[in-house]
């Protein structure tokens, strides 16, 4: 029971400060935090199931969630019809001729023993495969590339409802994860770490420069929103309507009718950013509380309990007849796709794709902070690391700023040292992560919530 | 005639550069493959703590500026490491006494340490941002070429140039040396025995009465030369940014576990492995096979292995290679 009321507090706490920002700064910011937080939550989610369930270190989380970005651009954005005249049969062909290398590799591994012979054989079907890759593809992306290249330049996307992305991503990031699992998964604890990490910047360098693919560097803006856009809103006559009654009392207390309309109409504009952002925030705790369900549901399942087994004791639960190799394949498989679907999320709520703003401080190391600080091995935990430390993050720069104040108000405003201070505020949130982590680690290392097993 | 020039033309964009680019490489590799073998964790600070180390190298070339002293032909950051040195063997001693010990003191697992280093490496980042900025800086003073390719044309007389930074030159000649003293110490010198005993086996060198204190704490102290000087050099040849310098810490990985982490001759080389194989395979090779092929079986493509947006991507490529077929790195490290 106290462990519960633990958990309804920590959360109180944390909506608590939203609300605080929301009346402090405004709604539409405390809004976008609490958006954040979510998806933020999901990406934990991710992260949780592997490194609180199984023990896994995936630092590759940027590559995940840039893959279901890439998702959301591939479903959203409708096909560029002459970029696929113009090259897209040599790109199917490549599609075969990859699955072909694939299937090849297969069988030699297959058929022939372990030999120096076999893995020429390996290296002569891969660089055969990709001189012809090259001759095939090459013509066809420069003339792909050609096509209008301001706006388009690339093959485009199915042009279906953005939401779908959400499951295309998951299925993007585990088919990734489950490679890098066959190849790297059998390494020491921090040696996948570093494998994963170097494996998620060339799925950054893939997805920055092939830009028939996903415009690379130039982006990808304007996508398809799932909720109702702003303009729209400002148009439609319930949402006047619903502004209206909203703020009945302050508007009946003007009587200049000219005054009162333009203040609606201001209070319309205002409304209708914050009625996007609830719809956001809607959608994505909707996606929260089936992931949390889900995930809540398996870590007490048999199979949870196998996973814990095979995290606390490998070689036991090896000898009990459990497959380690193949359980911790899926666990890393499952919890990929969950990043995945959080990259979507992301670039859904942006509505834009960027690929030069994947960097592993934001995307990996960030999201390793709030799983260690919420508590890794309890879901409750991880989905609070997340609101906890982007919250941290976000208002990282209005609490230095307070601090600096607060210490430098001794000396005078021209002071060179409280001038330079307050030009590096943004870079406090990195000590403020830096300190919170290495704090909790000493003092609570199994996180603000921590892991709680049940007793059966 | 033309086969000079091709060679020539090699030498110039490919070899000079890899071996300086490598041994800066190097340099970071063998550190971060010393704490891996003496302090069993994976150090993710490693790109930071150059960083930290080159910060504080440029800010004391800017004081000596300052003061007008040069070293005439030479960079004033040569005079400046020495000093950078010190500040940052007492920042990695500090930090070691703060967060590291306790945690090597109840024997936490080393994924655990890894960790805690990735909370260093936050802080670390934040201190060298708040002290010096994020932006691009320049701190190389003295003569820029030793060659240039002008001059190298008249003397020799070919189509081809070849340029040689003094910068270049330097990073080999102090990379030479820092080196030769740091395996002379390892392999000759009692602390430098005790050291490679600890990490062979922990037990038995306790055992046999190794200080495990001294080891960590010269272990610590040899990380913090190699990070300055490394950073320092690499600073001076390209440019200091301390997001350049973060994202130097993955090739420096994949230097110290193609090497085969944990042994520092391997680390070594591994640095080289990764600079030539990422200069080699993004080469455009088109004005070489001119030189060196008669003139209708010229090529008219790059003949570009891979774009140079990739030069990231080859040394990674290379680590998974390793890691499927010689998990334990080239050069046998330890077998992870």
């Amino acid at each position: 029971m106290k462990q519960n009321l633990n958990v309804i507090a920590a959360y109180s706490i944390m909506l608590g400060l939203i609300i605080l920002v929301g009346f402090l700064q405004s709604w539409s910011i405390a809004l976008s935090i609490l958006c954040f937080c979510l998806i933020s939550a999901v990406m934990t989610m991710g992260a949780n199931i592997q490194w609180g369930y199984a023990g896994l270190i995936n630092f590759g989380i940027m590559g995940y969630t840039a893959l279901g970005g890439l998702a959301a651009v591939l479903v959203s954005v409708p096909p560029v019809k002459e970029a696929w005249q113009a090259g897209g049969l040599n790109m199917i062909l490549c599609v075969f001729l990859i699955i072909l290398m694939v299937f090849s590799i297969r069988l030699i591994l297959k058929k022939y023993k372990k030999s120096d012979k076999r893995n020429y054989g390996i290296a002569f079907v891969i660089i055969v495969g990709l001189i012809l890759l090259r001759l095939i593809s090459e013509p066809a992306i420069e003339s792909i590339e050609a096509v209008n290249p301001a706006t388009t330049g690339f093959l485009g996307g199915m042009g279906l409802p953005i939401l779908f992305s959400w499951i295309v991503g998951a299925f993007f990031a585990g088919a990734l994860a489950y490679v890098i699992g066959k190849i790297a998964l059998g390494l020491r604890a921090d040696y996948l770490a570093i494998a994963t990490l170097l494996i998620s910047e060339i799925v950054i360098a893939v997805i920055k420069h092939e830009d028939w693919l996903s415009r690379g560097v130039k982006n990808v803006i304007g996508l398809k929103r799932p909720v109702p856009y702003e303009i729209d809103l400002q148009g439609k006559e319930w949402f006047i309507d619903l502004v209206a009654r909203f703020n009945h009392g302050s508007l009946s207390l003007i009587n200049n009718a000219l005054e009162k309309e333009q203040i609606l109409k201001q209070l319309v504009i205002e409304s209708s950013t914050v009625f996007v952002k609830l719809c956001f925030a809607g959608l994505f705790s909707i996606v929260v509380i089936i992931l949390l369900i889900i995930t809540q549901k398996a870590l007490y399942s048999p199979w949870g309990r196998m996973m814990r087994a095979i995290r606390d004791n490998e070689e036991a639960a090896n000898a009990m007849g459990k497959n380690v190799v193949k359980q911790h394949l899926l666990i890393f498989v499952l919890g990929s796709a969950i990043v995945g679907i959080a990259g979507a999320m992301m670039v859904t709520y942006d509505g834009l794709f960027t690929p030069g703003s994947y960097r592993p401080m934001r995307y990996t190391f960030l999201i390793w902070v709030m799983v260690i600080v919420g508590g890794s091995g309890n879901n409750f935990g991880a989905i609070l690391g997340g609101f906890a430390v982007w919250f941290l993050w976000i208002e990282a720069a209005p609490i230095a700023l307070f601090l600096i104040n607060f210490f430098t108000s001794s000396l005078e405003e021209t002071n060179a040292l409280r001038i330079h201070l307050i030009n590096s505020i943004p870079y406090f949130r990195f000590l403020m992560m830096g300190m919170g982590l290495l704090i909790i680690m000493r003092y609570r290392p199994k996180g603000i919530l921590p892991e709680k097993i049940k007793n059966i | 005639m033309d086969f000079l020039n091709a060679l020539v033309l090699l030498l110039n964009y490919i070899f000079v550069p890899a071996l300086s680019y490598g041994s800066q490489l190097a340099l970071g590799a063998i550190f971060v493959s010393l704490i891996y073998g003496i302090l069993r964790f994976a150090y993710f600070t490693a790109g930071d703590l150059m960083s930290f180390g080159t910060m504080f190298a440029i800010l004391f070339t800017w004081y000596f500026q300052s003061l007008g002293i040069s070293l005439g032909v030479f960079p004033t950051a040569l005079i400046a490491i020495p000093f950078a040195i010190i500040i940052t063997i007492l920042f990695t001693l500090v930090t070691d006494k703060l967060v590291f010990s306790y945690y090597r003191l109840k024997k936490s697992p080393p994924v655990m340490l890894a960790m805690v280093s990735i909370g260093t490496m936050f802080v670390t980042q934040a201190i060298v941002r708040i002290i010096i900025g994020p932006f691009d800086r320049r701190f190389f003073d003295g003569e820029r070429f030793i060659l240039k390719a002008n001059e190298f044309k008249e003397i020799t007389g070919l189509n081809e140039g070849l340029s040689i930074k003094s910068t270049q030159a330097i990073t080999l000649i102090v990379t030479i040396i820092v080196v030769t003293i740091l395996f002379w110490f390892l392999n000759k010198t009692r602390t430098g025995k005790s050291m490679r005993a600890y990490s062979d086996n922990e037990d038995l060198a306790l055992l046999s009465g190794i200080d495990p204190k001294k080891v960590v704490m010269i272990t610590w102290v040899i990380a913090a030369v190699l990070a300055t000087i490394g950073g320092t050099l690499y600073g001076l040849d390209k440019s200091f940014k301390p997001f350049t310098y973060f994202n130097n810490m993955l090739p420096i990985f994949a230097a110290a576990i193609v090497g085969g982490i944990g042994n520092p001759f391997g680390a070594f080389l591994g640095g080289y492995v990764i600079a030539f194989s990422e200069i080699l395979l993004t080469y455009a090779y088109r004005k070489f096979f001119v030189y060196v092929f008669p003139e209708n079986l010229e090529p008219d493509s790059l003949i570009q292995l891979l774009s140079t947006d990739y030069k990231f991507a080859v040394s990674f490529s290379i680590l998974v290679i390793v890691l499927l077929f010689r998990p334990s790195g080239i050069f046998k490290g330890k077998v992870l």
